[in-house]
């Protein structure tokens, strides 16, 4: 049984104390990101080492683990992450948003309203909001700690005055608690407004070796001009399926003769809608 | 009155080579003082000590802020000597693409610092943009392209409306006409002058073109070797130099 080899949730004790420590300082200081000693993890880059590492960190046997990528629970990183789990900590895990304790996500907040009982985990790619515009991590640092973050307005003035409207639609910077401004991770801004929440937010950046916490409950403002104000779009439809109006919409084309339908991206909360009687235009069994 | 700029004693070593040394000197309200000298001789490092770029060995430089009065700026924490290099103080590179963001727009670049100091409102900043590039002669219809588009003068003329959008009291420029061709450093200075008179700026020029500071400074300092060897008037010191290294210098200049 090479299982037993493991650790509960793979990471030795000592990493997940270095871990905790981390949060624990992320969630003092909310969008500080907190540098922690990365470990290599048995999935690539990219794959989330961060929020896994999280995850490992915060995970007790008696928890229940949800995983989604985009919003889906059957997509190839969240049923890897979710087995991953399964194998090495042996704990319960749902796909029902509801009953999970923990859920570590993916460019995703799920739709339905988490509680002061849960934890969010995100995955982050890259931490750093200024990257793009200063590539001096010095710089980025020492902005950070001073507070000067015009830098962050000239990106959405550059996409404004090259689009005609902020076209930033992911990862759009907000500032957190007045204070630090942070890199939601790549979750649509259609999510924004809703990272002003009961449950308990942590990003891992597994490959840049940062964690950072936004606290229950704390304010979370989403950047804008006064005359462009900010807008957490969506696509103008209905889920094909459950029909819901207010989640966010996956488009999918159907065939190759220019058929698309939008479904929901939050698969439990489609399901869940559907199972309690919802049904939306392109539903198979409202065709039939 | 009391002067804008206060320098006294000023010194900057790289182990055991001297960069400048006892440099001391007032800058007055609405004056520019043009530092030349030959390369090497310690004109950029003291400006940079000046600017707070570097950190120097010692001496002090005292700037008549706004608010408080008088200040040591080496002995500020940084976060106001930030505020001041954004606000007060402008400083112009000697090549633009030091001094620009050069993947960012030409409006963007100019924006920057009103953006820096709290301006939320895009109208606003998208006209002051435009406004600030007609000041330095590039039409309206580029301030959407990038400056890697710009040729090298228009770059220069750039960096320079990004610097003064602010409407900074203080102007720190290293060789704002270095590798240009000489009909574009002729409207470029012009520019500058107009500028600077009609802001009532202060500024210091370090250059190593005598034409330059002939133009545009009302005193000159000459350096050689990381020390001051002579100071006075523009006109005076080039038209009768007293040092021997000073006299070398205006008759090294090529006559056309």
């Amino acid at each position: 049984m090479t299982d037993q080899a493991y650790n509960f949730a793979y990471l030795d004790e000592q990493t997940k104390r270095m871990i905790r420590r981390a949060i624990l300082k992320g969630l003092a200081i909310p969008g500080y990101q907190v540098p922690f000693a990365s470990r290599e993890m048995p999935m690539p880059y990219g794959w989330g080492t961060g929020g896994v590492q999280v995850s490992a960190a915060t995970l007790t046997p008696e928890d229940t683990l949800k995983v989604i990528d985009q919003g889906a629970d059957d997509t190839t990183n969240a049923v890897s992450i979710r087995k991953f789990f399964e194998r090495t900590a042996g704990v319960a895990t749902t796909t029902s948003t509801r009953a999970a304790s923990l859920i570590q996500t993916r460019h995703r907040i799920p739709e339905e309203d988490l509680t002061e009982d849960q934890i969010l985990v995100y995955q982050v790619p890259i931490p750093e909001p200024l990257r793009f515009l200063e590539p001096r991590e010095t710089e980025t640092r020492k902005m950070h700690s001073l507070e000067e973050y015009g830098l962050m307005h000239v990106k959405l003035y550059e996409d404004i005055s090259r689009h005609g409207h902020i076209a930033t639609s992911y990862a759009y910077p907000v500032r957190v608690e007045g204070r630090y401004v942070m890199d939601p991770s790549p979750i649509p801004k259609f999510d924004n407004p809703k990272m002003e929440m009961p449950a308990i937010q942590l990003f891992g950046a597994g490959r840049e070796q940062r964690i950072y916490a936004v606290p229950p409950y704390t304010e979370v403002v989403s950047l804008d001009f006064e005359d462009h104000p900010f807008d957490p779009s969506k696509a103008p439809h209905a889920c094909g399926l459950c029909g819901a109006e207010d989640s966010y919409l996956d488009e999918v084309i159907t065939d190759d003769e220019g058929g698309r339908m939008f479904v929901c991206s939050d698969t439990d909360y489609c399901e869940c809608r559907r199972a309690a009687g919802h049904c939306g235009p392109q539903f198979p069994e409202a065709a039939a | 009155m009391t002067p804008l700029l206060d320098v006294k004693g000023i010194a900057k070593r790289y182990g055991r080579h001297i960069g400048c040394a006892d440099v001391s000197f007032d800058l007055w309200p609405g004056e520019v003082m043009g530092i030349v000298g030959e390369s090497g001789s310690g004109k950029s490092t003291l400006l940079n000590c000046l600017a707070g770029h570097l950190a120097p060995d010692a001496g002090e430089v005292w700037f008549d802020t706004r608010v408080d009065g008088p200040k040591d700026t080496l002995k500020m924490g940084e976060p106001e000597r930030r505020m001041l290099s954004r606000t007060d103080w402008a400083f112009v590179h000697q090549h633009a693409r030091d001094g620009l963001r050069m993947g960012v727009s030409a409006g963007g670049n100019v924006g920057e610092r009103l953006m820096a100091v709290g301006a939320r409102n895009y109208g606003t900043i998208r006209h002051q943009a435009i406004d600030w590039l007609g000041r330095v002669e590039i039409s309206e219809e580029r301030v959407d392209d990038r400056p890697t588009t710009f040729s090298g003068g228009m770059q220069q003329r750039l960096q320079i409306a990004r610097n003064l959008v602010t409407g900074p009291r203080l102007v720190f420029m290293d060789e704002p006409t270095g590798g240009l061709d000489v009909s574009v450093q002729a409207r470029l200075l012009d520019l500058l002058r107009g500028l600077v008179r009609d802001m009532g700026l202060s500024a210091i020029v370090v250059t190593h073109d005598l034409a330059v500071v002939r133009l545009l400074a009302d005193r000159l300092m000459v350096m050689k070797d990381g020390q001051v060897v002579e100071t006075g008037l523009t006109d005076q010191v080039l038209d009768d130099p007293q040092h021997g290294y000073t006299q070398l210098l205006v008759s090294s200049v090529l006559q056309v």
